[in-house]
């Protein structure tokens, strides 16, 4: 990374922090220790390195955050609307802090905030909290590590299916806090969940959301993930992902990114014995000055692996979506068979698309398949609905629409599928 | 069915028309009245279809020279949308695929939108469901093709019935059905036939695109066109069509060109 550009905005907020308590776990607080002298030692990338040639995240250098110490007391009330019926489970977390009244757990397994779960889970945790999401080299996550206080823990138990799924709503509510969420699925053998991480703004704020998320399937685990970023549009949003995936395991995940004005998503899956399965579908939807930006990469370590990708951006006004999808087929990953499809949409000549797959392949007997179209609306269809009667507004809203609706159709929960389908329907239409 | 009190519906005079600079229409007249079935016969490439997009006023198109009237109307003012709203139908004879739109919800916007122009009540998905089901069993079409994308993964066959049971949806002043019949078995064509004839009204007028005399033996036309390089250059009956089948298109275009010789002359 980059050591040119300076960061005193982030240095300042490293240095501003209040200490945290130690916790009673002694390898908790190495793992933070480390994360703050990483976090010292990176800079903030800029432009110049090649990861981030495309996203300027400068602005966001620029603004004084701050984390938040009281909360906005919100009743359940005021959060009704964006209620899951169908959850088993809720965890929710306003400007980052744990917020225990809005939440409840009828799963039937753990589901409970890091802070409380820690020392009584600390074993199931250990091996997996901050080994996945690396931060050796990634300033974002190891912020989040060293701020690392509170956050999800999910503890699936060994062949327990959860049919119902668990909602994750991180809500945001104040102008320039800093937030860092952070969320630990650990699916143990052969169970089965879902988990929806949602993030929403109560308010048009300009604040900062830095996630970051790991994911463990054990052996022939099945975790469906859903994830839906709906900033405020003044807002930054960074996360990282990292997924592990042991032998024969199954992992789904479908993102969508509707709001922010700058986000950044890097989701890391990897396959680390043979026989694991991902399906991983991505959508952005933007307008105006938005900037959405997804990294992914897919880690095919060891032999016999499926991976699936489908990655979708609808592009309006002047904004501007990233897409690099990086397939790793290791040496010895033999028999691997993976796809993926980057199809972009641009709405006006202004709107821009940078897209990116990246194949590195180091195995002979793989099938990988790849392709990336960026256009703009079919003329023949815009025609044929109009020849039905359809204005042109709305023959075009209604095609973008279904080119975004595809992704949203595969979100496993309904309620949330309808809403969604709602806000793109509002979003796509003129 | 020719009728005295028959109105006239469409009226096309010395119709020329380009598409990337290229002129296709080379002057077209035609007038459509109420209660009529006119065929529009001819060889590939004679602008049989390039004439019914520009009709519905399909964008790739410029006008250059003539005029085209409905029920009073300067016709090629209006965009398309207003031209199907008015009653102007063009059943393609590549019908577009949509992927991601179901095609009820295709049917029920177009239904809708329809219905408004019309002043009356639009349909709830429920209602307009029961609704499309009758005018699909009629065309013995299968519901499961309401759930589908529209026209996606279609055959040829199920595309063309698709289109009649948009025109069906729609009742439109006038249908002009563009090869129709062209991808259909013979049941099929038996089946969409009598649809057509089962729309066809003393109040509208149906125009079908063909170049084979087969549709014609299932719908009885009052006129049959012959187009050729982009114009009309001849007129006649339905024993027209039969003569086409037996003889060819060539005589007509020599004829043509003798009298358009002596007419120079
Ligand atoms: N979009 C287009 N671009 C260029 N040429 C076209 C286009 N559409 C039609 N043509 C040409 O116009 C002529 C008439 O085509 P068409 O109307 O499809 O004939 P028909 O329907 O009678 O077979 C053909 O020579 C065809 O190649
Ligand atoms: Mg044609």
């Amino acid at each position: 990374m980059n050591t040119a550009t300076s960061n005193g905005t982030l240095e300042s907020l490293l240095r501003g922090q209040p200490a945290l308590p130690a916790s009673p776990l002694a390898w908790l607080n190495r793992l933070r220790a480390e994360a703050v002298d990483r976090a010292g030692a990176l800079t903030v990338p800029s432009t110049r390195d090649e990861d981030w040639r495309f996203t300027d995240i400068s602005p966001l250098t620029k603004m004084p955050f701050h984390p938040v110490s009281s909360p906005s007391p919100l009743d359940a009330g005021e959060i009704a609307g964006l209620a899951l019926p169908e959850a088993g489970a809720r965890l929710v977390f306003v400007d980052g802090v744990y917020a225990p009244h809005l939440s409840y757990n009828e799963a039937g397994i753990v589901v409970e905030n890091l802070a409380a779960g820690s020392s009584r889970h600390g074993t199931a945790i250990e091996p997996h909290l901050g080994r996945h999401a690396g931060f050796g080299d990634n300033i974002f996550a190891a912020l989040n590590t060293a701020f690392l206080r509170d956050g999800a823990l999910i503890v699936v138990p060994c062949s327990v299916s959860v049919a119902a799924p668990v909602h994750l709503l991180f809500i945001a509510t104040q102008p320039e806090a800093v937030s860092y969420p952070r969320c630990l699925v650990v699916a143990e053998s052969g169970s089965t969940v879902t988990v929806v991480e949602d993030f929403v703004a109560l308010q048009d704020a300009a604040y900062f959301t830095n996630a970051v998320s790991e994911i463990a399937l054990a052996d022939s685990a099945s975790v469906r993930h859903v994830r839906v970023q709906r900033d405020s549009s003044a807002a930054f949003h960074i996360a990282n992902c990292a997924v592990s995936l042991a032998c024969a395991s199954r992992y789904q995940a479908v993102s969508i990114a509707l709001g922010a004005r700058i986000s950044r998503h890097n989701l890391n899956v990897l396959q680390a014995s043979k026989g694991a399965e991902c399906v991983i579908d991505g959508l952005a939807l933007i307008t105006g000055h938005q900037l959405a930006d997804t990294h992914s990469l897919v880690d095919h370590a060891q032999p016999h692996g499926v991976s699936r990708q489908s990655h979708k951006c609808i592009v309006d006004g002047a904004a501007h979506a990233v897409f690099n999808g990086k397939i790793m087929v290791r040496p010895g990953a033999q028999r691997t068979d993976s796809s993926q499809s980057s199809r972009n949409l641009l709405l006006t000549g202004k709107a821009r698309i940078d897209t990116k797959p990246q194949l590195e392949i180091f195995a002979d007997d793989v099938k990988c398949a790849h392709g990336a179209t960026v256009g703009q609306l079919d003329d023949e269809e815009v025609f044929y609905l109009r020849s039905r009667g359809l204005s042109d507004a709305a023959a075009r809203n209604l095609l973008t629409y279904a080119f975004g609706a595809e992704i949203i159709d595969r979100i496993p929960v309904a309620t949330l599928r309808q809403r969604l389908e709602q806000i793109v329907l509002a979003q796509t239409h003129r | 069915m020719i009728d005295q009190d028959s109105k006239v519906l469409l009226e096309v005079r010395g119709l020329r028309a380009t598409v990337n600079g290229i002129e296709i229409l080379k002057g077209i007249d035609l007038a459509v009245s109420s209660g009529e079935i006119h065929a529009i016969m001819g060889p590939n490439g004679s602008g049989k279809s390039t004439f019914a997009k520009v009709l519905a006023g399909h964008p790739a198109y410029q006008v250059t020279d003539g005029t085209v009237f409905f029920e009073g109307r300067n016709l090629l003012e209006l965009a398309p949308e207003a031209r199907a709203r008015l009653g102007v139908f063009l059943g393609f004879q590549y019908p577009i695929e949509i992927p991601g739109v179901a095609n009820s919800q295709f049917l029920r916007l177009a239904y809708n939108t329809v219905q408004t122009e019309r002043g009356k009540d639009e349909l709830d998905p429920l209602e307009f469901d029961d609704f499309v089901r009758e005018k699909m069993k009629l065309l013995e079409m299968n519901p499961d093709f309401l759930d589908r994308s529209v026209n996606e993964g279609f055959s040829g066959g199920e595309k063309k019935r698709n289109e009649i049971l948009q025109m069906a949806l729609l009742e439109p002043k006038i249908g002009i059905l563009d090869e129709t019949d062209s991808g259909l078995d013979i049941d099929a064509l038996r089946i969409v036939a009598s649809g057509v004839n089962r729309l066809a009204s003393k109040d509208n007028a149906i125009v079908l695109i063909t170049h084979y005399q087969r549709l014609l033996n299932y719908i009885t036309p009052d006129y049959v066109h012959v187009m050729d390089a982009g114009r009309i250059i001849r007129t006649g009956g339905k024993e027209l069509a039969l003569e086409l089948e037996t003889r060819g298109y060539d005589w007509v275009s020599a004829e043509y060109k003798q009298t358009a010789t002596r007419a120079t002359a």
